[in-house]
């Protein structure tokens, strides 16, 4: 664990608590049943707003509180523990990228209102299945952009859209020749096709500012992760303690216990890397590029194992729709693939590295 | 054409058969289906069947050739394992397949052949080999899975009949099943030897079923009640407290057949794993898979499935030359469960986003598939023996180590 000061601590233990209460599992289950194409609790949503989680990454003038992405990642990891669905990791990014390119007008306008958690924003980066951002076709020219994203998280309700074009990053706010269409998938959250037909457009910086805010998506994306393999983790120690197989409980087997042990010492890894690459951020250091790969390698190497162990050591029950393993199992799919990939930062981190 | 030139030969009885089973599938097998296998019908229910499709069941089913091995006089096709060898290869060559499957096929018809009586031979067999009864199979119980002896499930002996109480869980495809092969209690007193194998009509008052829904979104499996059910006394098969015995036959059928799942056959929409990368991904200037990481994965696994296709082989070649069953059975069931979930896994993420589509717009319905498969194919490494029960049975059963506790 990063050592954390007295505001991460009480942050993150309030964090922990409201999601354990007011959003836990059963919270995503219902958004999920209902079928609502938001894909999460407006409610809960509102909660997080007053707690002032919209407004982590907000420098204090415009109404945040400025305390950088290791504390949102502590939130979002106890958001991920609990399956909580929110779009507060996307509308941290987004808010990022208008703190750190946006015009005074454009800051004041969005920046306070993201912070209230009255305003959904989100990253339209990808234009295809797989993260690549050496592939991005969108344009602007006279002010105006065209070009569809795919699999925009939160691109169902979000008002405002930082969106990747071939000269950088875009701010569009305007409901104007943007065209939304949902896209059911496995997690049942928000992955909407976007569409921008001629939609008024402001610039916020070059490709490198691109490059850098989708680092901070990963990096939070990564928190989430490192939230849910800790869960799924401690779910399935529980159930190893409890079940009763041979006259013994499961977790007397030792080819299980070795098991658990392997995936308790990756889980350590993994938070290493994870919060490795939000101190980085939080430092302001160079190598944030390579942080981030790291960790967002590591985590879905990791979450990847821990997620198919958790419904395999379940056995039958994990195989059921009733059980949380299935939905922690294809949330971690969507997230290992979300931004890359671990074969994508690895290929990333040799880059990076010269090699 | 290696066919033609061997048929041009002189006609040994293998070369006539060849001749006749291309005549006939010729005559059956309507074109139209070609390749229009569902290899989870048998598991996921009745589906209304077409005309053709019904055509080509009869057809099968009245040939026998849906159990090419069985008996001729159960209704079998009575083929050599020569036999059965080319019928599938012309299968094969037209992509013809066998509308006659599951678990009466798989699992209960060899387990009745080897301990039946001659009248229950009589009626369960035929049935089975024209695919018209479905059998569900009553193992499992909620503190019953893994250790299958602990079961709970009690037949009380009343001279003429049984009366059986208890629950089973994750009866894949109780719903629709017409019979029952279970495993029940008749003596509380001994662990494995109080246990018989048992054949419950599911129409019988006092079963009941509730359907249970997967991850994948499919309901194939069930929780099924059994409160005061009559059970005829001549559906025991074997002698009361032998069922452990037939019951472990009867997994030993139940794991080959799935080890089948491996086969380096099935493949992606028709395509195989390195060429449904390229189309997802894309290549590189020398025309390589582009994404070089995913490429060298994907080839891992084009190796172990090709060296699982060769073990399948050796196996079966060394079982033919009377040494017994080899060695490497043993290993089949997970190894085919790791092949089929490396391949679900790999199909993914060659996709992206787009592999893991649920339902609706925006995803073609083999990239819906492949999302089904995938988390579907997370049970091949659980049920019929867990990955880690056959690991525990190699261990000490073959390896003979020992028992820690
Ligand atoms: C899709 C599906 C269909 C099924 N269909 C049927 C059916 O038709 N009929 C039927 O009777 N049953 C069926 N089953 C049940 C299946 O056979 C059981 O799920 C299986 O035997 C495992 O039992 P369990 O679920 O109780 O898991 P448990 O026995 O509780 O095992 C949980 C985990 O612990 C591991 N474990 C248990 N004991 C040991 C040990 N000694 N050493 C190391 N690891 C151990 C297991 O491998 C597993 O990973 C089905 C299951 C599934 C998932």
């Amino acid at each position: 664990m990063a050592a954390l000061n007295e505001e991460q601590t009480m942050l993150r233990d309030m964090a922990r608590e409201w999601a354990d209460n007011e959003a836990p599992v059963t919270a995503f289950r219902k958004v999920r049943n209902a079928g609502a194409i938001e894909g999460f609790d407006r409610a809960a949503w509102g909660e997080m707003g007053q707690m002032g989680w919209g407004g982590i990454v907000v420098p204090e003038e415009f109404g945040g509180s400025a305390f950088g992405y290791l504390s949102l990642g502590l939130v979002l990891e106890q958001l991920g523990r609990n399956l909580t669905a929110s779009p507060l990791a996307s509308t941290a990014a987004a808010a990022s990228a208008i703190a750190l390119g946006g015009s005074n007008a454009a800051k004041a306008d969005w920046l306070p209102k993201i912070a209230a958690g009255e305003v959904i924003a989100t990253l339209a980066i990808d234009e295809g299945p797989n993260h690549d951002p050496s592939k991005i076709a969108a344009s602007v020219s006279g002010g105006v952009l065209t070009g569809t994203k795919e699999f925009v998280a939160e691109g169902d309700t979000a008002q405002v859209f930082v969106v990747a074009a071939v000269g950088g990053l875009y701010l569009v706010t305007g409901d104007e020749g943007v065209t939304r269409s949902t896209r059911r998938m496995a997690d049942s959250r928000s992955h909407a096709q976007v569409r921008f037909d001629g939609a008024k457009a402001e610039k916020l910086g070059g490709p490198e500012l691109t490059a850098k805010v989708v680092d901070l998506a990963t990096a939070a994306l990564s928190a989430e992760m490192l939230g849910m393999a800790e869960q799924a983790f401690a779910v399935t120690n529980d159930y190893l303690k409890t079940r009763v197989q041979f006259g013994q409980a499961l977790s007397t087997f030792q080819a299980l216990q070795h098991r658990m042990a392997k995936m308790f010492t990756e889980l350590e890894l993994m938070r290493s890397a994870v919060e490795g690459a939000l101190e980085a951020i939080d430092a302001g250091r160079s190598d944030v590029d390579q942080a981030v790969s790291l960790a967002k390698a590591i985590a879905s190497d990791t979450l990847h194992l821990v997620s198919r162990e958790m419904v395999q050591l379940h056995g039958g029950i994990g195989m059921t729709d009733e059980h949380d393993a299935g939905l922690y199992l294809k949330r971690a799919y969507v997230l290992e693939t979300m931004w890359g990939n671990a074969a994508f930062h690895r290929e990333r981190f040799a880059r990076l590295n010269g090699y | 054409m290696a066919f033609a030139a061997e048929l041009d030969a002189p006609a040994s009885p293998i070369d006539t058969f060849r001749k006749d089973a291309r005549d006939w599938l010729a005559a059956n097998f309507p074109p139209a289906l070609k390749g229009k296998d569902n290899a989870m019908s048998a598991i996921d229910g009745p589906t209304d069947l077409s005309p053709d499709e019904a055509a080509w069941k009869a057809a099968v089913g009245e040939k026998g050739w849906g159990v090419p091995g069985w008996p001729k006089q159960y209704g079998g096709g009575g083929l050599s394992k020569a036999e059965i060898r080319v019928l599938q290869e012309e299968m094969g060559r037209i992509g013809a397949w066998n509308p006659i499957g599951g678990m009466g096929v798989m699992m209960f018809g060899p387990t009745l052949l080897e301990y039946g009586t001659e009248e229950q031979k009589q009626e369960h067999i035929p049935p089975i080999a024209r695919g018209e009864i479905r059998w569900c199979q009553g193992y499992s119980e909620p503190g019953a899975g893994s250790d299958l002896a602990s079961l709970q499930m009690f037949a009380e002996d009343k001279g003429d009949h049984y009366i059986v109480n208890g629950q089973k869980t994750w009866t894949s495809g109780g719903q629709w099943a017409d019979k029952c092969f279970a495993l029940v209690r008749t003596d509380k007193t001994k662990k494995h030897e109080g246990i018989s194998f048992l054949l419950i009509d599911m129409h019988s008052p006092g079963v009941e079923v509730k359907p249970i829904r997967l991850i994948s979104g499919s309901s194939p499996f069930c929780e099924t009640f059994f409160t005061n059910v009559s059970v005829p006394k001549g559906n025991l098969v074997g002698r009361e407290g032998e069922g452990w015995t037939i019951g472990k036959r009867l997994l030993q059928h139940e794991r080959s057949s799935l080890s089948g799942g491996g086969s380096t056959a099935r493949m992606f929409a028709g395509k195989p794993m390195g060429a449904l990368a390229k189309d997802y991904r894309g290549t590189d200037e020398q025309g390589r898979v582009s994404d070089s990481d995913l490429r060298m994965r994907i080839v891992r696994h084009e190796m172990d499935s090709r060296a699982f296709a060769l073990t399948l082989r050796r196996a079966a070649m060394e079982a033919k030359s009377n040494q017994g069953p080899s060695a490497a059975t043993s290993i089949m069931k997970n190894v085919g469960a790791r092949i089929t979930q490396d391949r679900a896994e790999l199909s993914i993420e060659i996709m992206g986003m787009n592999g893991l589509g649920w339902e609706g717009e925006g995803f073609t319905e083999a990239e819906l598939n492949q999302t089904r498969t995938w988390l579907w194919g997370k049970a091949v490494s659980i049920y019929g023996g867990s990955s880690e029960i056959q690991n525990n049975v190699i261990a000490k059963r073959i390896l003979g180590m020992l028992d820690h506790q």
